[in-house]
């Protein structure tokens, strides 16, 4: 007989190990920054890569925990990212304290994001399979067209917004902040690396806790076996909602500290591809793994950067990496190999292996 | 067949003329089927079903394969919806009701083809039924607070006993795809126990047993039984089982019910053995 696992003690290892991977790369990073070992553009790239591993664990969250594909994630993003900064040009004269200020700002882009994910996910998660992910597709670019014809100002009356075309009629002084296409620009750079690592370890705090909940459970037996779980008295789209609106807000908050990271952004910045990019960082970190989810968003991050020297390869080489590794990691062999030179993992492996 | 030295239950009629088991005439039934049926694709899969379920009788469903056993199932938990008839459990009618309703309202299942959460440990299928008991909001939960913490504890400890009853209490972290077959069967019947049911459907529950393990989980039905206090039904092709068993014994076939009674008189009916029991005999 197969030697049986015990999942709990693998489970709380994986724990473990990912807030201590997580610590330990903030600290070297941060080392690096203020002893000037890092190149400047390395350093401009901390606050995004912060924002990505947030937006691949809350779509890891969806896709791996609760099994369902998502392709619209960047639509959460972008809500947070337009609704947070907006927050946050609002509270500038209010808040001169940056931190209170950003924090604010995240709040507000996750609360926006969860609302659009609730209206959102209230249809699209009646449907199954493919024809929920090419669902979720088009309210991603649906989200992506109303942001860019939305227009929204302030001024001495109060707020003031637009669909289409600008007719917001601002008075004298009022200030426009949202301008359709050209979305915001001026935006006052107050995301942090620090506050990043702090989102990075909220996040993860959040998914950790709720997978080892009765909501986890929940999640994951719907996962497994939906017939099953209605049978057992789990009320399938409560739980999906739960999972899919609790995904969003992370994005949003993620949204909202990738933007204030920009001088400027548009809608047209979270289009499918960025959807896709977030959906590579997790299955090329494996389904339901957030340390692999974690790690694929840093790493697929920096790669295009560091390949700037072959400049007109660099996208081919890109993708070839990209194909490489997901050829790579799914190989039995090389799989077998790691595990015997990472004794730590093998529990995994046998795991991964009964499932033939 | 060999009989088994037991002291038969007495069937006695209800005031509706259903028989149940004697110590349950004094109550209302837990479940009444009243000319239940359902059309499959312009097929009449069951039709004109009546069935009565005392409140904790033991009753097994019988019949040759495609005689509608497990499509009776599915129309009591639901999983279609049925086109003629009334479904009263507890009394309630379930008209309207879906899957998880009436499992809140008292039905638990298990399946043929086993459906158990692969990835989840022992512990957690078992903990994952009993979500309805559990209040603790999604706060409590991300915050880890002591509402989360005490009803997390006391889930576990039932989990932990429950699982005791089919010995199964040591292996409660590992993962429930790994277990072996036989143990991966007595898993679903805690896990549907778990969701403190006043019936329990059980679906082939021996299918793929020897003939020692039958007789195992035949003891593990009766100590469920005692313990719970709750109505079983089972569906069957273990004939031992069945006939040890159950208590009233209702046999289908064409979806038709062709035969009630128990044990003795279902092995004593001449439709039943021709339908079913008498291709048997003869081949002995």
């Amino acid at each position: 007989m197969r030697r049986l696992i015990n999942l709990k003690r693998v489970e709380a290892r994986r724990i473990y190990l990912t807030y201590f991977v997580v610590i330990a790369a903030y600290v070297i990073c941060q080392t690096m920054s203020s002893t000037k070992m890092m190149s400047s553009s390395m350093r401009g790239m901390l606050v995004p890569i912060c924002a990505y591993m947030v937006m691949a664990v809350s779509l890891n969250l969806v896709v791996g925990i609760s099994g369902e594909l998502s392709l619209g994630h960047a639509g959460f993003m972008s809500v947070g990212a337009f609704s947070g900064v907006a927050t946050a040009i609002l509270l500038q004269n209010l808040l001169p304290f940056a931190p209170v200020r950003l924090a604010i700002a995240m709040i507000s882009g996750a609360v926006f994001a969860a609302l659009a994910g609730f209206l959102i996910g209230i249809p699209v998660l009646r449907l199954k399979g493919d024809y929920l992910a090419i669902v979720t597709l088009a309210f991603g670019e649906i989200i992506k067209s109303i942001l860019n014809n939305f227009y929204l100002g302030v001024d001495s009356a109060g707020l003031h917004f637009s669909m289409l075309s600008d007719t917001t009629r601002l008075l004298p002084g009022g200030q426009l902040i949202i301008r359709g296409p050209m979305g915001i620009s001026r935006i006052m750079k107050i995301a942090t690396f620090p506050a990043g690592f702090i989102l990075v370890m909220i996040a993860l705090a959040i998914v950790f806790n709720l997978v080892n909940s009765r909501f986890g459970r929940g999640f994951m037996a719907i996962r497994d076996d939906r017939i099953a779980a209605e049978s057992i008295g789990l009320d399938v789209t409560k739980f999906k909602l739960t999972a899919f609106v609790m995904s969003a807000a992370l994005a949003g908050a993620a949204g909202c500290l990738f933007s204030l990271n920009y001088s400027t952004i548009v809608a047209n910045k979270f289009d499918f591809n960025t959807s896709i990019l977030i959906l590579v960082f997790v299955v090329l970190g494996g389904q339901g793994n957030m340390l692999g989810s974690i790690i694929a968003a840093a790493a697929l991050t920096i790669l295009p950067e560091k390949l700037r020297e072959f400049s007109d390869y660099r996208m081919l080489l890109y993708a070839v990496i990209l194909i490489m590794t997901m050829l790579i990691t799914n190989n039995d062999n090389i799989k077998a190999f790691f595990q015997n030179i990472l004794p730590g993992s093998k529990a995994k492996f046998q795991k991964e292996e009964s499932d033939a | 067949m060999e009989k088994e030295k037991r002291s038969r239950t007495r069937l006695v009629p209800l005031p509706s003329r259903a028989l149940v088991p004697d110590r349950d005439a004094a109550r209302d039934p837990v479940l009444e089927c009243i000319n239940l049926g359902i059309t499959l694709g312009g097929i009449k899969a069951v039709e004109d079903f009546n069935f009565t379920v005392g409140r904790t009788e033991i009753a097994g469903l019988i019949g040759p394969n495609g005689a509608g056993k497990t499509t009776v199932f599915n129309l009591l938990t639901k999983v279609y919806q049925p086109t003629t008839g009334t479904i009263l459990l507890n009394g309630r009618d379930t008209h309207g009701m879906n899957t998880m309703q009436v499992n809140k309202a008292g039905i638990a299942r298990t399946f043929q083809n086993i459906r158990l959460f692969k990835n989840l440990s022992v512990a957690d299928n078992v903990k994952a039924a009993m979500n309805n008991d559990m209040r603790y909001n999604m706060l409590n939960a991300i915050l880890r607070t002591p509402a989360y913490r005490r009803e997390e504890i006391a889930a576990h400890r039932r989990a932990l006993k429950l699982l005791s009853i089919f010995d199964m209490q040591d292996i409660a972290d590992v993962r429930a795809g790994s277990l072996p077959y036989g143990a991966q069967r007595r898993l679903e019947i805690v896990r549907a126990l778990a969701t403190n049911p006043s019936l329990l459907l059980l679906d082939e529950p021996a299918a793929g047993m020897n003939p020692s393990e039958t007789a195992e989980l035949m003891d593990s039905i009766r100590k469920v039984h005692e313990m719970f206090q709750i109505a079983i039904v089972l569906i069957e092709h273990d004939m031992s089982l069945v006939m040890n068993i159950c208590e009233g014994i209702c046999v289908l076939n064409f979806g038709h019910i062709i035969a009630k009674g128990t044990p003795d008189d279902i092995q004593s009916n001449p439709a039943v053995i021709e339908a079913y029991l008498g291709r048997n005999r003869e081949a002995k």
